[in-house]
């Protein structure tokens, strides 16, 4: 307290002093509220208060804008993929689906997808798009990426459901799903990524506003990751299960990536292109809270601290699956998570983009969290079904974890200068 | 509100064509060709005055709509060294171009034809938008669907003309709400209650 009178007394001083310049002494008075508030709590110092003072001095007398670190960053829009795959995942994500409305054929699909594209192509380079009417917001792209993608729906509104690749085909339903239609399907998908909500946001709106004399939103998620900086980029990201996700990813630029993601055979216009699967996974997670460490560790097939696998000590130590213990049983257990979904090749691995979300409680007052688990790879049939089959037969962690939506899109390749998503298929 | 001033030429560089224009749309002709992208390009702090001069519109858009009369806009950009005066406009398929400017009076927005046109200043940029300055095109024979282009002609107060083309987006802001009553009338002919035809 004699602290705290002291700093008042030097206040009141400084005030008086400088009666005649109050500019700075206001924003003294203003330090000292903080100060004092700080010193009730018993966490400040006298030293800290003095220290406080002199910053405070020094903080009235120059303005200049603080550095911004990632705003104005850009991701291509242009190239033979679309941004948003092999884009180091961004802080936030929304995904929309759309339903058509009767009557759009192919060349109403055109007009749509080349306003859309050139929508996208301002707004990933912190342009406003034609007719914005906040254009203000679209100068930070926050590394925006705007990635669209084709249900089948469309391809039979343009009457070319002949062209629609077997390498995407349709999901077998899995004894597992407990499928939700205002979490499934879509005649058409935008994934729009950000390290900036804000912008996420202002981008959602352009898009959508363009498409209604095309379309109707039929879902939206959204979902999350750490923010931008809050981590070592590159870092696996950590679902709310508190696992790290993705420790098996093929690795964006190199030739396992490629043939893992990118469509290399089946109908031309799809080449360059990918397949999406977009599962919406709800999470129980007061019942994984039940488990204990090992018992989650157990289940996973992975530790959870810094997920080496349980027969390792480094996250990316291959596991050993062959690896028994003293009473004869698998280190990595039977039916452990990464044990059912353990694919040798990497070339036929699914490259997964997740986000989570958490929602408002539901209607039975659990917590309505999970994870938006974006699958990208070349052939939905040959990498994500099987995989799918194995998890769902016999895996500890279905569960905690109840796929509530589904959805499936071929991902058209990217555009040149001049060219429009899905020119190959529509034009 | 009404954006009639001229404004300093856009001085970021900027890509001569996007895709819009690249494809069926010119979001940026330009007089004697697209020369005006190496001055843009160099980045200089103001606009190089070049001896052919050049004049341009970028980013042309119109409003779509089903029937009646709809506006187009964007940015007239003027990097010559002489004033341009633009007299009328001409819109494929359109019957009607007026050159509409929009201004405060009495504490309401009131839309008026601009028969003397649009005057952009050397250097300078023009914004024609909603709300602002605007191509009122009316009386229209067929729709204009969104994702449409609409092909049209700028002619200047030299007889010079400037082709471009627009593309037509869903827009519901700022609605000019034109009478054809007053066709003709240099006064008060519209409204702004923001419905469509």
């Amino acid at each position: 307290m004699t602290t705290v009178s002291t700093v008042i007394t030097m206040a009141d001083t400084t005030d008086a002093a400088t009666g005649a310049a109050p500019k700075q002494p206001k924003v003294t008075r203003r330090r000292l509220l903080t100060g004092g508030a700080l010193v009730a709590g018993g966490a400040l110092s006298a030293a800290g208060i003095t220290a406080g003072l002199s910053g405070a001095a020094s903080s009235s007398r120059d303005r200049e804008p603080s550095p911004t670190s990632f705003g104005e960053q850009v991701e291509p829009f242009y190239g033979p993929h679309q941004a948003g795959i092999a884009t180091p995942a961004q802080a936030h994500a929304s995904f929309v689906a759309f339903d058509l409305q009767p009557g759009v054929d192919r060349a109403a699909l055109g007009r749509l997808m080349r306003l859309w594209t050139d929508d996208a192509a301002r707004l990933t380079q912190g342009q406003p798009p034609l007719a914005d009417t906040e254009p203000e917001l679209a100068v930070l792209p926050a590394r925006l990426t705007i990635t669209f993608g084709f249900g089948r729906g469309l391809l039979q509104a343009a009457g070319l459901d002949d062209q629609w690749p077997d390498a995407v085909g349709s999901l077998p339903s899995f004894s597992v799903d407990r499928l939700q239609p205002r979490w499934s399907g879509g005649d058409l998908l935008i994934q729009i990524c950000a390290d900036d909500p804000v912008t996420v946001s202002h981008a959602q709106r352009m898009l959508i506003k363009d498409s209604r004399p095309f379309a109707t939103v039929r879902w939206i998620q959204q979902g999350f990751l750490r923010s931008r900086g809050a981590h070592q980029e590159g870092q696996t990201q950590r679902n709310l299960l508190g696992q790290l996700d993705g420790t098996t990813n093929p690795k964006p630029g190199t030739p396992e990536f490629d043939a893992a993601v990118w469509v290399s055979e089946g109908p031309e216009w799809l080449r360059g292109g990918s397949t999406l699967v977009l599962r919406r996974i709800r999470l129980d997670l007061d019942d994984w809270d039940r488990l204990g460490r090992v018992e989650k560790e157990y289940v996973l097939g992975r530790r959870l601290d810094n997920g080496a696998p349980l027969t390792g000590v480094e996250e990316h130590d291959p596991p050993d699956f062959d690896a028994i213990d003293e009473s004869g049983l698998y280190v990595i257990p039977e039916f452990s998570h990464i044990r059912r979904a353990h694919v040798p090749d990497p070339r036929l691995r699914m490259f997964r983009r997740f986000y989570n979300y958490d929602q408002a409680l539901g209607a039975d007052g659990q917590a309505e969290a999970g994870m938006i688990f974006a699958a990208y790879q070349a052939d939905v049939q040959r990498q994500f079904v099987p995989v799918q089959r194995k998890l769902a037969e016999a895996d500890l962690l279905n569960k905690w974890t109840i796929p509530i939506g589904s959805a499936v899109f071929a991902i058209p390749p990217g555009c040149e200068p001049g060219g429009w998503i899905g020119e190959r298929l529509l034009a | 509100m009404g954006k009639q001033e001229t404004r300093p030429a856009r001085r970021t560089p900027r890509p001569c064509t996007t895709i819009l224009a690249a494809s069926a749309a010119a979001a940026l002709l330009v007089i004697g060709g697209c020369s005006s992208s190496d001055s843009e390009a160099s980045n200089q702090p103001t606009p190089t005055p070049s001896a052919t001069g050049s004049f341009a519109i970028e980013d042309p858009w119109v409003k779509a709509v089903d029937e009646g009369m709809t506006a187009a806009f964007g940015t007239l950009v003027n990097r010559g060294d002489a004033d341009v005066r633009v007299v009328s406009a001409t819109c494929q398929d359109v019957p009607r171009v007026e050159l509409h400017t929009m201004s405060m009076q009495g504490g309401t927005m009131v839309m008026k034809n601009q028969p003397e046109g649009f005057t952009v200043k050397a250097g300078e940029t023009h914004v024609l938008e909603p709300g602002g300055d605007h191509l009122m095109l009316m009386d229209l024979t067929k729709p204009i669907r969104a994702g449409d282009t609409v092909s049209c002609t700028l002619t200047l107060s030299d007889n010079r003309t400037l082709d471009f083309t627009a593309v037509a987006k869903p827009f519901t802001g700022a609605e000019e709400h034109y009478d054809p009553s007053d066709h003709g009338d240099h006064g008060e002919h519209g409204d702004h209650d923001g419905g469509h035809h």
